[in-house]
């Protein structure tokens, strides 16, 4: 009996405490869910030696112990209810305080509860979920609070409240899911294929490649193109959401969108095209094909991701697979160019990082999507939708400098050097350059586009008044990309280099198209983006081909190969008039896009930016008139049976993106009804910050 | 008054006398007679002695880790009169302690560094001192880590000094191991009485040796000039142990020329060491702020952080013209010292647990990559990086396991580097100040810098091509140690939540008011 009137009064007293505000708080929700003191790793490392009560622990006062069944609960799409039992398992009554849903939680109801628990007691909670006819995908968190100290304590409120959580889903989608992480068990499947067998490995890489592009046809064809932010889910489908790393807020966050999904698709279309294109790949195969699916799943983590930090995962994962393809696989230069290429990047970023850190530490509290509480967040829709006001502040400073400006810098030079802007381009060429054909394929199909959609995807999302502030200076770069570029590419005797020049003129199209700020100009950039992945994809193949044959790219010493090698020749001229922008081809209609939507904001430099299409033609024609036609240059080639035409393999990597470029050169709606809604959620978005009139109309 | 100073300094630290404290010192005990076993046991050895006497360190080695998990409550106590402590800052350390000696003795199993080959000598005798030396070690580290006073700080340093001479010129008859072990006197020895003149300047403050007296008389004292220069002066010795600038320069030539295993236990454990008496050192004795008219505030942030900015890029920089990986591997621990300094210059709980972790994270990756190096010596591989050309052919495994360190020690993800790193730099950013946030920008560059350097051993591995293609035998014992740091390196993100749970549950609560500010300043300067 004393023992009881002993524990009731410290009860009393935790309440009173907790009525008077008196209990500081803890400085993050760190130590309190810990359930063992040693990490598993040290004991099971060194010795499995039990780890014992110690006396102290039987010392201990009583205490309230809840405990809540299920862990996790999932609801069914057209509403449901379902009974959460929280027991107290401790040696001392419990008292709940509340049950609720945390914020955010659309949908999502629960009965409030308030009582008090003897030790073994339970108590059912139910929790409903209405329905929702917008959309498919809910999630949520159940909060129960109560006087079990050891739950963490939302900081917003003065209030200590001792938060336990479950998550609450209706219908988690595992489609990204699978799609990340099917390349990466691939990978792990091709490292077991018997040494020796070639031949399968080839095979086995094709078929794991080829899941992807299956379920990426699934999502296209289920992607509800009607889907916007203000559905609900923050304009995401196809989520996946939980909790990663709890003591760092980080999130296991998949989910799409327009944007994102064009470039899932891109992806998942260029890989298997890639592998394809590796067939002839001779030297320790294994290795490459662990390599290039490990850069798969790269590739579809980062276009994936909704989390920042998970995002910087996959962006940093895909680095060393792309290392050590071009390091061992190259030519000539790889090491050079390996190493050049990681270098870059990884100084780019590494700024990301710091950036990312910044904007964590400044994002607003609130709660983990399982309804922990969170005193930042990683999270990007988040950080875009309910934070970026909060960064926009003109007040907050980092290093004296304003804090939204030097954070956008810090990211867009991270990004910028991917894709790759001038200065940072000089990566490009001899990474293209060395690569073999495969990887040019992917680096020019994919990775390039890493750079301009992290750019709309997080620099315009979390920082839009600095995206507002720099857009004049990013449209100028933007032009002296396009220029640049294409001068460099006159000057080229490589056709592989004259190639990769030609992607960072056309990956200023993008910039131009993005720096508009209109709903045209997004959508070109976006457009630019997909169309460029597959034209250049095929450029780099019919470079391959050619130099698989004559083991040289110098466009001085071929001539009149048509005469030889006509469907190659027809692929060839097709390619580059996609390239040069020739209307009814794909090409045609990002271009025109991005100078409709940039030319009523940036007058001169979309004039000096469209100037750029006569230079890109003319390279573009020079290049096919020098190889393809003339006559042939009999002294360089007196074996004229070393130019076979296109073989089955071949043609099969080139021909889907030659259907799509044509596809898309008449019809271009599949793509442009994807991306509409994202893009003009992100405009509005975008606009919302810069209050009325933000973008001044240049001369 | 003074007992509530001593309230902040150590709150809730009970002083036990000697014979209650013997329970709680259990680990080191059971390590001292596991040496006595070694010797004794050597004494009446007749052939060789390897095998028996690594069973012994092994098992006390493990029996002093039970004891460890067994008394550690998260209590705080002063054994031996307050004269060392117990609490779960020392428990954290024990256990790494233990756990680096362990594996070092693992891998010296089979190491030819530990042993001195002569043809028609029986040299493997030898092999049972090098455990007893390197337990001995243990007990001086776990005391550095648990001292509270200045004297047993300054005593359990010259021991863990004393015996790494002694194990540095272990190969007696190669005259790089002893010019490491001469140096590494000559170095240690001017930095030891350095140190010990700054000791007996705060004694000459203190009136006491004892740490928290230290600081109530340091917080009280007017002669700021005299506590800074007393502490800085202190500096020399930790730094000493750390090897920060400028008291790294034996760290190269030492860790070339002692033996391998040697050097990894160096590159980690002592390091190690002198980070948790720095931090205890920092926060048991030295008041955060001073306020006088000199400083308006605390002078320790920056003077750490001019250490750290300075120690991470001479690390990084030197580091990139070595040709020898056991060199290179010592540039990048220096390197290594500087990022784990960044934590005591945030100064705060954050910082402190960042550095826990980064701790433990360096201890696999670090280790992964000695373990190669040794692997390789004992198959009969040079240690220059050109000596491993077309590795990745000849030993796959190897190649592979110096691979996954070499990017966790860049500190890329999802290898555990990158999770050291990321704390570490959070810290900083969380405390804010242009200090920090320039201190993090520059220990990022950094990190990118050190890929360089570390993508050269990479490009040679897997880029070059060897003179012969014979494969490279691997005793089976090192290919599992080997194995244990990769996975640990790879996988240390699935244990990460309850490691860092354990890290904070580690961290003594010595500054109750500054760790709260860390919640409310998320203000960036």
């Amino acid at each position: 009996m004393m023992g009881r009137h002993a524990t009731s009064s410290k009860l009393e007293i935790d309440k009173k405490m907790r009525r008077d505000k008196v209990v500081t708080k803890p400085l993050e929700r760190v130590a309190t869910r810990s359930s063992s003191r040693v990490p598993p790793i040290f004991v099971a490392l060194v010795l499995l030696a039990p780890v014992g009560a110690s006396p102290a622990h039987a010392a201990d006062p009583l205490k309230p112990h809840l405990v809540l069944t299920p862990s996790k609960i999932e609801l069914p799409q057209e509403g449901g209810v379902v009974e959460v039992i929280a027991q107290n398992k401790g040696t001392a009554p419990l008292d709940i305080w509340h049950a609720r849903v945390s914020d955010g939680s659309d949908g999502f109801s629960v009965d409030d509860l308030r009582r008090t628990l003897a030790p073994g007691e339970t108590v059912a909670i139910k929790v409903k979920f209405s329905g929702s006819k917008t959309r498919s995908q809910a999630f949520g968190g159940l909060q129960v609070l109560s006087s079990d100290t050891r739950y963490p304590d939302d900081l917003r409120t003065a209030e200590v409240e001792n938060i336990a959580s479950v998550p609450l889903q209706v219908n988690p989608s595992w489609l990204l899911t699978l799609m990340v992480f099917i390349p990466l068990f691939g990978m792990l499947l091709v490292m077991f294929v018997p040494k020796g067998k070639d031949h399968l490995t080839k095979w086995v890489a094709l078929g794991v490649a080829m899941v992807p592009v299956i379920l990426s046809v699934v999502l296209y064809a289920k992607f509800d193109r009607s889907f916007s932010v203000a559905a609900g889910n923050y304009g995401l489908q196809f989520i996946q959401h939980a909790v990663w790393i709890p003591s760092f807020n980080i999130e296991f966050y998949f989910g799409v969108d327009g944007l994102s999904v064009t470039m899932v698709l891109l992806t998942s279309l260029v890989s298997l095209i890639s592998v394809g294109a590796s067939w002839g790949i001779t030297k320790n195969v294994r290795g490459y094909f662990a390599m290039f699916l490990l850069l798969e799943a790269g590739m579809m983590g980062v276009f994936c991701a909704c989390d920042f930090f998970l995002f910087y995962v996959f962006w940093e994962l895909m680095l060393l697979p792309m290392y050590f393809l071009i390091g061992v696989w190259g030519g000539p230069r790889k090491e050079y160019a390996a190493i050049k290429f990681f270098l870059y990047t990884l100084a780019g970023s590494v700024l990301m990082l710091l950036a990312l850190i910044a904007i964590y530490y400044n994002s607003s509290a609130g709660t983990l999507i399982d309804g922990t509480p969170a005193a930042h967040s990683f999270d990007l829709m988040k950080l875009t939708y309910v934070d970026a006001g909060k960064f926009a502040n003109a007040n907050l400073t980092l290093l004296g400098f304003e804090f939204s400006k030097i954070c956008w810098v810090g990211l867009f030079i991270g990004f910028a050097i991917k894709i790759p802007m001038f200065p940072f381009h000089t990566w490009l060429p001899d990474a293209h350059v060395e690569a073999p054909t495969a990887i040019s394929v992917i680096l020019a199909g994919v990775l390039l586009k890493m750079g301009t959609y992290g750019i709309l995807r997080i620099n315009f999302g979390i920082l839009p008044t600095a995206s507002l502030w720099a857009a004049e200076a990013m449209a100028v770069f933007g032009a002296i990309n396009i220029l640049y570029g294409a001068f460099c590419a006159f000057a080229q005797t490589d056709l592989k280099k004259l190639v990769a020049y030609s992607s960072v003129s056309h990956m200023g199209y993008c910039l131009v198209g993005m720096a508009a700020f209109t709903q045209t100009g997004f959508n070109g950039a976006v457009m630019q983006m997909f169309n460029h992945g597959t034209i250049t994809s095929m450029l780099f193949i019919l470079v391959g081909v050619l130099y698989d044959r004559a083991h040289t790219r110098d466009i001085n010493k071929f001539g009149g190969m048509a005469t030889q090698m006509p469907v190659y020749a027809a692929f060839f001229g097709f390619a580059f008039m996609a390239s040069l922008g020739l209307p009814g081809l794909s090409g045609f209609i990002g271009e025109v896009l991005v100078f409709l939507g940039a030319f009523p904001v940036h007058r001169v430099v979309t004039i000096l930016a469209a100037t750029g299409v006569i230079f890109t033609a003319a390279y573009h024609l020079w290049a096919l008139q020098r190889i393809q036609l003339g006559k042939w240059n009999d002294a360089q080639w007196k074996d004229k049976s070393i130019f076979p035409d296109l073989n089955l393999r071949e043609a099969l990597t080139l021909i889907p993106m030659a259907v799509i470029i044509i596809v898309l050169g008449f019809w271009p709606a599949p793509v442009l009804d994807l991306i509409g809604n994202g893009m003009s959620d992100l405009l509005a978005h975008v606009n919302g910050h810069a209050g009325a009139g933000a973008l001044a109309v240049l001369p | 008054m003074p007992a509530q100073v001593r309230s902040r300094s150590c709150p809730n630290m009970t002083a036990l006398d000697n014979f209650a404290s013997l329970r709680w010192f259990a680990p080191e005990l059971i390590l001292s007679v596991g040496i006595l076993a070694i010797l004794v046991a050597d004494l009446f050895a007749k052939g060789p002695s390897r095998q028996r006497s690594s069973m012994i360190a092994l098992g006390s080695l493990a029996l002093a880790l039970l004891a460890t998990l067994l008394t550690m409550d998260g209590e705080k106590r002063g054994l031996f009169g307050g004269l060392i402590a117990r609490d779960p800052f020392t428990d954290f350390f024990k256990i790494l302690f233990i756990a680096t000696t362990a594996f070092v003795g693992i891998a010296a199993l089979r190491s030819r560094d530990t042993i001195e080959y002569r043809p028609g000598e029986h040299q493997d005798k030898e092999s049972g001192e090098f455990y007893a030396l390197a337990l001995t070690t243990a007990i001086g580290m776990m005391l550095m880590a648990a001292s509270t006073d200045l004297l047993l700080a300054f005593l359990s340093l010259e021991l863990v000094s004393i015996l790494s001479y002694i194990l540095a010129g272990f190969k007696r008859r190669n005259r790089k191991s002893s010019e490491a072990s001469l140096k590494y006197v000559i170095y240690g020895g001017v930095a030891s009485g350095i140190m010990l003149y700054g000791m007996s300047l705060l004694y000459g403050l203190a009136g006491s040796t004892n740490l928290t007296t230290i600081y109530q008389a340091a917080q009280a004292s007017t002669s700021t000039l005299t506590l800074i220069v007393a502490v800085v002066l202190c500096l020399a010795g930790f730094g000493y142990k750390v090897a920060s600038v400028p008291f790294h320069m034996w760290c190269p030539d030492v860790y070339e020329g002692a033996p391998t295993p040697v050097t990894a236990f160096f590159a980690i454990g002592p390091k190690a060491a002198g980070f948790a008496l720095l931090i205890r050192f920092f926060n048991g004795a030295i008041p955060a702020e001073i306020h006088t008219d000199m400083f308006r505030s605390s002078p320790w942030p920056l003077i750490l952080g001019l250490i750290a900015a300075a120690t991470m890029t001479l690390g990084n920089l030197a580091a990139i013209n070595q040709t020898n990986l056991k060199r290179l591997l010592a540039y990048s621990s220096i390197a290594h010292a500087g990022y784990l300094m960044l934590g005591l210059c945030a100064g705060n709980a954050d910082g402190q647990r960042a550095m826990l972790l980064y701790m433990v994270t360096y201890l696999f990756m670090n280790l992964g990559a000695f373990l190669v190096i040794m692997a390789l010596a004992d198959a009969g591989l040079g240690e220059d990086v050109a000596d491993y050309r077309g590795l990745g052919q000849r030993a796959k495994f190897p190649a592979l396991v110096m691979a996954i360190s070499l990017f966790s020690l860049t500190g890329l993800p999802p290898f555990a580097g990158f999770f050291g790193k990321f704390y570490l730099f959070a810290a900083l950013l969380a405390k804010g100040g242009t200090m920090n946030v320039t201190l993090a920008l520059i220990a990022i560059l950094n990190s990118a810098i050190s890929l360089y350097y570390y993508a050269r051993v990479l490009k040679a591995m897997y880029f070059e091509k060897a003179e012969s293609d014979e494969p490279v035998a691997i005793a089976p014992i090192h290919t599992w140690n080997m194995g244990l740091m990769a996975a640990a390196s790879l996988g240390l993100w699935v244990f990460w939540s309850p490691l860092v749970d354990f890290a904070t549950n580690s961290l003594p609560q010595w500054y109750p008011a500054a760790t709260r500010l860390v919640a409310a300043a998320a203000v960036l300067p």
